[in-house]
């Protein structure tokens, strides 16, 4: 069954790419593997420039998933494109904070905000 | 209720296993009245712990276990889990939020057991870890 296999929902705004996480925890190793490949490819196979990152769904993740955002981001920045978080829940924030991620990551409140002049 | 209960689980080097016994543990905890924010804490020290023993001690070798014991009451859990890896020196690992190592994709495991555990210790050379947390106990903070 190839159910299972999508773990990011796609959408086109304007020019940005709005990629939401369907799973509710995003802890599993084949999982986050599927997502980091996913979210690699929509930089390195289909060269979208500007790309937020919706959270809203998400209530678990562990530090493999944050790994896989940090990669993101750096092939983000050396393709010079951008990259934004958003509708991060309190508790998945403070692992963002504790972390220090909040400072490497462009996190915004809602997504209306992440899309705002970006 | 001021009851504590204690459990003993031995699981192979498989992660899904290791998910079966943090619900497990997770329930415990709901049993006893923790807190959501708590269960989240906790929750979250277990999955770094328990794919840590298993990845990094046992190098997912399906011949050997990891020892997961827990004791719950309504005001403190403690979880020690144990691999049968050569252990390491907790010492040795990188502070992830150094701004060098701020952009590399691991480490930040060890760092989150520490935020949300009230306590995270390791012993016999490092593939025994030993974590506790009184609930409703407020992480530290700076100011």
């Amino acid at each position: 069954m190839s159910a299972g296999q999508r773990r990011l929902d796609i959408e086109e705004v304007g020019d940005i790419t709005v990629a939401t996480f369907t799973d509710k925890k995003i802890l599993d190793e084949g999982n986050i593997q599927i997502i980091g490949n996913q979210l690699f490819s929509l930089v390195e196979e289909e060269g979208r420039g500007k790309i937020v990152l919706d959270f809203a769904n998400v209530e678990y993740l562990s530090s493999a998933a944050l790994g896989k955002l940090i990669t993101m981001d750096k092939k983000v920045k050396s393709a010079k494109g951008k990259l934004r978080l958003c509708s991060v829940r309190p508790d998945i924030y403070e692992v963002f904070a504790i972390t220090k991620l909040n400072k490497l990551f462009d996190m915004r409140e809602t997504r209306e905000q992440a899309l705002e002049g970006l | 209720m001021s009851t504590t209960e204690s459990f003993d689980v031995t699981i192979p080097s498989d992660t899904a296993k290791g998910r079966e016994v943090q619900d497990q543990i997770v329930e415990s905890l709901e049993a006893h009245g923790f807190s959501a924010r708590d269960v989240f804490g906790v929750r979250l020290a277990l999955e770094e712990a328990i794919v840590n023993a298993i990845k990094h001690g046992n190098r997912m070798d399906p011949e050997k276990n990891v020892r997961i014991q827990w004791e719950v009451n309504a005001s403190y859990v403690k979880v020690t889990i144990e691999d049968q890896g050569e252990g390491f020196d907790v010492e040795d690992v990188p502070d992830p939020t150094d701004d060098e190592n701020l952009d590399k994709p691991g480490g930040r495991g060890i760092m989150l057991m520490r935020s949300f555990m009230s306590h995270v210790a390791y012993d016999g050379g490092g593939n025994i870890l030993i974590m506790d947390k009184r609930c409703g106990e407020e992480e530290e903070s700076d100011d």
